[in-house]
């Protein structure tokens, strides 16, 4: 326990003193702020159409009561005209005969005047749209929900592969190096991979939960309160279920590096692991409106951190889905670590060409 | 005293190790000599166990090993085995503390060790960028940090300069002195002869010599003479049983045949020479440990 603990701190302490880590994490960090703050400016703004009446005339009273316009007053037709030309405004609306009077001909009773494209929001607003009854209304807004889905995946694919590529290095490090021998004649080799496992894990809940209340931070300062209400719970998930399916991947990861002997093949023999942490990320951006898609993703392991707090957020979930999901989790982590440490433990001292799975697991 | 009792080991269907035996004894600084592939790095990772033996075992003073007592084993692997990006100090700390250190009494170590080895004013570099002497110097100090009981050292000269065997041979006799076992492995047989007390020589995975120098010695040796005389010596020529090798003025060197009448016939030539006038030197000639090794391998 004690060589574990030695091996996780020094894991730790190698990795916060890399500037690249540092760089980076600086980097995410920023990043998500920045997301928050700027989904914050431009959900709260969603400024209103612009549009110019002539001053006056029976069209500008009728436009005027028309909700979700911003209506700017000109003296003249021209001058109406001049303010969508010089892009104070997105359309001019005058009457049906194009110009000041009073309805006409035009069904509508209106014409607007664009600059290079029909003003479709303008054109909308001054509609008359059919009663629309939604049937199951979704909770949230689609273009949020995206942004939800973009950031759950993004998080939990750069956290994922930046240290799942950190323990993959730093075995193939101690096997290169052989200092790997040294250490394996002093603790036993399940104390080498926990503390390994451990240090990264735990560097990887810590940038992960930073993150979590920089984006809570964020939300608040920016008045989104409303949103971190309905994402507080999910984030709390994610980064539960992170701190489990991180402990799989890291297990994964240092065992298929063990294959090989050094760090220009880290690449090609990790790759299948790579593969499971993209996948999660991909699907949730292309399927996170689809139930069934999320409802499988958020009970298969590997994708469970990013699926669940989806659903979670979409309000699809029972309460006990994600507890049932994170049992389901821990019990295959339990068993990838069992299986990744004899493949581990039987490819360390077999230096040189690739070991073959097949070889590492019967040892 | 270490004991390697009856151990094989195969990979594959190759058999690495056949019932290899032998025992480093206590304050003993054996040397483990063999050519590439002979088996002395598997039977190094067998006694830390590193790697199992198929059969056979390994035991400290008559006890079969535990983790713990090899937690207290020095081993120096034969590749350079240290983290790249890491200071020599605190890898070396780190080390010890791994072995059960406390961090006073590893830090105490580790600074004692440094000093030893010469290596102090480069304690807070990184080990890529210490030059390959001084990485073994560390390397050594990283085998040594926690006082082990037992020292076991995969080719701890190569890539030194003399005066680094100097010192770490200095080191490591005096670990010796304190009564612990040495087993190391070499290749640079000239150091090997000069300071081990002891030799196992390893072929093809078998064991095919081993004992204390001076007995190899007298196993493999005792055929040739040498002479110096005050007087020419041209009339050892004639005598019976005895080939001249090397001939010049008052000196030759001769080999005579193994065995009691050869030691009879350079007994003669002795109490012969002392007829004739004085004798300077006389003595037999050790063979080197290079011949022993050729002999024995065949």
């Amino acid at each position: 326990m004690n060589g574990t603990w030695l091996v996780a701190q020094r894991e730790i302490t190698m990795r916060l003193r890399s500037k690249a880590f540092l760089i980076s994490t600086g980097i995410l960090m920023l990043a998500v702020l920045a997301s928050v703050v700027i989904g914050g400016l431009v959900g709260g703004m969603g400024s209103l159409p612009k549009v110019s009446v002539v001053e006056g005339s029976p069209v500008a009273a009728s436009v005027q009561a028309v909700e979700g316009l911003d209506v700017r007053l000109a003296p003249s037709t021209d001058a109406a005209e001049a303010l969508v030309r010089d892009g104070t405004v997105d359309a001019a609306v005058l009457g049906a005969d194009g110009a000041s009077g009073t309805g006409g001909s035009a069904p509508s009773g209106y014409t607007v005047i664009a600059l290079d494209s029909a003003p479709t929001a303008v054109v909308q607003a001054l509609s008359v749209a059919p009663t629309v009854q939604l049937l199951e209304p979704s909770d949230q807004n689609p273009l949020i929900v995206y942004f939800v889905a973009l950031a759950f995946g993004l998080v939990f694919f750069m956290s994922a592969i930046t240290f799942g590529s950190t323990i993959a290095q730093s075995v193939v490090e101690e096997k290169q190096t052989r200092v790997v021998e040294i250490l394996l004649s002093t603790i036993p080799v399940r104390a080498l991979l926990a503390g390994k496992v451990l240090g990264n894990s735990l560097l990887a809940f810590g940038q992960i939960a930073a993150i979590a209340v920089l984006a809570g931070i964020g939300l608040l300062a920016t008045g989104q309160s409303t949103l971190l209400a309905s994402l507080g719970p999910s984030i709390i998930w994610f980064v539960v279920f992170f701190a489990f399916g991180f402990v799989l991947l890291a297990s994964l990861y240092a065992a298929t590096a063990a294959l090989v002997s050094r760090q220009e093949d880290i690449g090609s023999v990790t790759a299948p692991v790579t593969m499971l942490v993209m996948i999660p990320y991909f699907l949730v951006i292309f399927f996170n409106d689809n139930p069934l898609v999320l409802g499988i993703m958020s009970y298969v392991p590997f994708s469970a951190p990013v699926g669940m707090p989806m659903r979670l957020f979409l309000g699809t979930a029972q309460w006990w889905e994600p507890l049932l999901a994170l049992v389901v989790l821990v019990i295959v982590t339990a068993g990838v670590i069992v299986l990744g440490s004899r493949i581990y433990s039987n490819s360390l001292l077999r230096t040189g060409a690739r070991v073959k799975l097949r070889d590492a697991l019967r040892g | 005293m270490l004991d390697v009792a009856h151990v094989s080991r195969s990979f594959g269907g190759l058999k690495a190790l056949d019932d290899v035996s032998f025992t480093v004894g206590a304050g003993r600084m054996t040397g483990f000599v063999g050519g590439n592939g002979a088996g002395k790095t598997t039977t190094m990772r067998i006694i830390l166990g590193v790697l199992s033996s198929d059969s056979g075992q390994v035991s400290l003073d008559g006890r079969a090993l535990s983790s713990a007592d090899r937690a207290l084993f020095g081993y120096m692997p034969e590749e350079r085995g240290l983290y790249p990006k890491m200071k020599v100090a605190e890898q070396i700390v780190y080390l010890g503390r791994l072995h059960g250190m406390s961090p006073a009494a590893a830090k105490a170590s580790t600074d004692r060790l440094l000093e030893r080895l010469a290596l102090t004013e480069r304690a807070n570099t990184t080990v890529e960028s210490l030059s390959l002497g001084n990485q073994q110097r560390a390397q050594i100090a990283a085998a040594l940090v926690h006082d082990p009981e037992v020292l076991v050292l995969d080719e701890p000269f190569s890539g030194l300069d003399p005066l680094a065997v100097e010192s770490v041979q200095g080191v490591l006799a005096e670990h010796a002195a304190r009564g612990v076992p040495v087993l190391f492995s070499s290749h640079q047989l000239d150091i090997v002869e000069r300071i081990c007390d002891d030799l196992v020589v390893i072929a093809g995975g078998t064991i095919r010599a081993s004992g204390s120098k001076a007995t190899l010695q007298s196993q493999h040796g005792g055929s040739r003479y040498e002479i110096e005389l005050s007087v020419d010596a041209g009339w050892i020529r004639d005598l019976e049983g005895i080939t001249v090798v090397d001939f010049d003025g008052g000196y030759a060197r001769f080999d005579v045949t193994p065995g009691a009448p050869g030691v009879a016939a350079a007994q003669q030539v002795l109490t012969e020479g002392l007829r004739r006038g004085s004798v300077l030197r006389f003595s037999p000639e050790h063979p080197s440990l290079a011949q022993i090794f050729k002999e024995v391998i065949q």
